[in-house]
């Protein structure tokens, strides 16, 4: 139940900086996500927060107090561990007793904690069995409840889902947006690779590469305004497609002639000054749609997907531009092999200029 | 132990020779052996022609069996038959021709000296792997922290590389004592004199001297109590840890509440392992006090009776009481050893 306030926070292995310039303000009561690929250094930025890893530049503080050399325990975290990091010789009540026992809380308070937890969590017929006879979705949970009864001011979760099946996924993905409703108080924050994890479950989201912040913002943010090339291919799945080409027309509508043949228009404005710039456009799979008009790119479609909801081709690739993937709602036969134009509405086509948004350009 | 030397150089080639031949014949025998029972049980049995199916069914059947045999002859001739003659001789007199129903373990009960080594055994069996696997396991758990730890494990292995007989004697001149008046060259009298104290005949004292006996096998045994330990130790999943140092648990904590419940099994098997070898200790105790001044333990006696009693009817029985005493400890280890590596 607290702020956390991260200063210019780094992370060096001797020369080596693996994060750098991490400024965040959290606020009471978020659910923040951190999300990139692997080796972006987001499991070390919250091990750092946790204590595990030393904070090797910049400062910390939670609660307004400097934590950057308090132990661990003495932070008011909880941390939830990707392996669930369960004690394997301690039934699910020592488990989850074990923190409160170390803090030599009297016996009272340790079993009113357990039993409250084991209750949120619907652990109570589980809490005399070893972790060995549990399910990897309720073995999650006693990770998850050995945080709850530590009443922590910050929890932290380090890709908890990522050791579960599809289906047990979602549903403890669910449990914790659930459990978070429950206690609105709690500061949280997690760690993922998945976006689609992200995307539920944060208020905001923070999106690290290349040992930095690439950008920071609430999921739907992140999706319609993303503040560069990274963000905009990392969020959304297939990724945006990104088409290079030249401005030939500025104004509050923007035209811009592809590299591939085709003309696309945005709802971005530019100034006379940007005429003749080179652009990335990104338009995302889902806002193509079929056109009969000006097309921003015709192709021959060389594999479509069929799911069912949406079906997804996949273009045959233009000299050494990267594929383009669109996705069409329902279900569409016989596309395979043959020509299609798309286009999209000017509302939807980012624009990018040496990897940066223009929309943020000011 | 004393080298001879002197005029036996062309002995010395002889034996190197033996060993040589003794290799080659040991090994390529082996290979022939497989070689040529597998051949011909192929020409038996050949797999080709109208009855080829039947034919591969029978030799694979029998092709196991044949690979055993040089094994399963070895362990029937060197370990089963000698279990039966042992059983039968300890019914019998000195020399094995009366049949004498159970004197001999009437007598054992009653002989102080078989006592005396029932009770050593006990001391043994309950100070050995003890101080063993506790040395062992502060050993494992202190070595993985130091830097220079790698060299620390080292040292402290390199006793298990010793012969019994080696450690004993290198220890027997630790405990070494001169007469009053003579330097001590012993390092136990020479710090207890240098501290004040009177040189002592330690391997006589009676009460401790068997404890004397006792650290010499825990200093070869801690090493090997380290190394499985240590392995064991390192096969503890980090995160337990991390989530213990959450959790708010001191080092101290960590290592008894955390890492040893999770070892638990291996310290048990170390444990058990080290008994089964404190149950078969002689070579110490012979060399160093042969049981005499009370240290006398069951394989020595055994051998005692054995070979200057000349009496196999005793020195079988003994071997029976220390046959009966390890084997369930090594059923159970077995067992134990088995869970584990499940």
């Amino acid at each position: 139940m607290a702020d956390l306030k991260l200063v210019n926070v780094e992370k060096a292995y001797g020369e080596v900086k693996v994060l750098a310039n991490i400024n965040l303000d959290i606020k009471q009561g978020e659910l923040i996500v951190f999300v990139g690929p692997s080796g972006c250094g987001k499991s070390t930025l919250l091990r750092m927060i946790a204590g595990l890893e030393r904070i090797t530049g910049g400062t910390l503080e939670i609660d307004g107090t400097l934590v950057n050399d308090v132990p661990p325990a003495q932070r008011g975290i909880a941390m939830v561990f990707q392996s669930y990091a369960l004690y394997p010789h301690m039934t699910v009540r020592e488990n989850m007793e074990f923190a409160l026992k170390i803090a030599k809380k009297s016996k009272d308070e340790i079993a009113a904690g357990v039993d409250k937890a084991a209750r949120i969590l619907q652990l109570t017929p589980y809490l005399d069995r070893l972790p060995k006879a549990l399910s990897g979705g309720q073995r999650q949970r006693v990770a998850i409840g050995r945080a709850i009864v530590r009443d922590p001011k910050v929890y932290l979760f380090d890709e908890p889902l990522s050791n579960l099946d599809a289906a047990l996924r979602v549903a403890t993905r669910i449990e914790i947006a659930q459990l978070k409703e429950q206690m609105p108080e709690s500061t949280m924050i997690y760690v993922t690779h998945d976006q689609v994890e992200a995307m539920t479950l944060a208020s905001r989201i923070v999106v690290l590469a290349g040992g930095g912040i690439s950008q920071v913002g609430s999921p739907l943010q992140l999706y319609e305004r993303p503040e560069n090339e990274f963000v905009a291919q990392f969020i959304g799945s297939p990724a945006m497609n990104l088409l290079a080409g030249e401005v030939v027309e500025t104004g509050p509508m923007t035209v811009i002639r592809l590299e591939g043949g085709g003309t696309a228009r945005s709802a971005i404005p530019t100034q006379v000054s940007d005429l003749g710039m080179k652009v990335n456009i990104g338009v995302r799979p889902e806002d193509l749609v079929e056109t009969m008009d000006q097309a921003i790119f015709t192709g021959e479609v060389e594999i479509t997907e069929a799911l069912g909801e949406v079906t997804l081709l996949y273009f045959k690739r233009q000299g050494e531009a990267a594929q383009v993937v669109a996705k069409l709602p329902g279900i569409h036969a016989g596309l395979r092999h043959r020509s299609v134009a798309l286009t999209a509405d000017p509302g939807k086509v980012h624009l990018f200029h040496k990897g940066r948004s223009l929309l943020y350009r000011h | 132990m004393t080298v001879p030397v002197i005029g036996e150089g062309e002995a010395r080639v002889e034996q190197l020779g033996m060993a040589a031949v003794t290799i080659l014949v040991g090994v390529f025998g082996c290979i022939g052996y497989f070689f040529v029972s597998n051949l011909i049980l192929d020409r038996i049995y050949p797999a080709s022609g109208p009855q080829a199916g039947r034919n591969i069914n029978r030799a694979g059947a029998i092709r196991p069996w044949l690979f055993l045999m040089p094994a399963l002859a070895l362990l029937g001739v060197y370990l089963v038959y000698p279990v039966f003659v042992s059983v039968w001789l300890s019914f019998h007199d000195a020399r094995g021709e009366t049949f004498v129903g159970a004197d001999n373990y009437v007598w054992l009960i009653n002989d102080a000296k078989f006592r005396e080594s029932m009770w050593n055994n006990l001391m043994w069996l309950v100070f050995v792997p003890a101080a063993s696997t506790f040395l062992g396991l502060v050993a494992a758990a202190v070595t993985d922290r130091i830097r220079w730890g790698n060299f620390a494990k080292a040292m402290i292995f390199m006793p298990m590389a010793i012969s019994f007989v080696g450690a004993a004697v290198i220890w027997k001149l630790i405990y070494e004592y001169r007469p009053d008046g003579q330097e001590q060259i012993g390092v136990l009298n020479a710090v207890w004199t240098a501290m004040g104290g009177q040189a002592q005949t330690w391997l006589t004292l009676p009460g401790v001297n068997s404890f004397f006996l006792m650290i010499v096998l825990v200093w070869i045994q801690t090493g090997f109590a380290m190394v499985i330990l240590s392995a064991a130790l390192r096969g503890i999943p980090e995160e337990t840890i991390e989530a213990s140092i959450l959790d708010g648990a001191s080092p101290l904590q960590i290592f008894f509440k955390i890492k040893v419940p999770q070892i638990w099994g291996t310290i048990l098997v170390v444990w058990t392992t080290i008994t089964i070898t404190v149950l078969k200790v002689f070579d110490i105790v012979l060399t160093m006090t042969n049981g005499q001044w009370g240290t006398q333990v069951l394989a020595n006696l055994m051998y005692d009776w054995m070979f200057r009693g000349n009496d196999t009817g005793r020195a079988s029985t003994a071997a029976i009481i220390i046959m009966l005493m390890v084997t369930p400890i090594m059923i159970w280890n077995i067992r134990n050893a088995a869970k584990e590596t499940r």
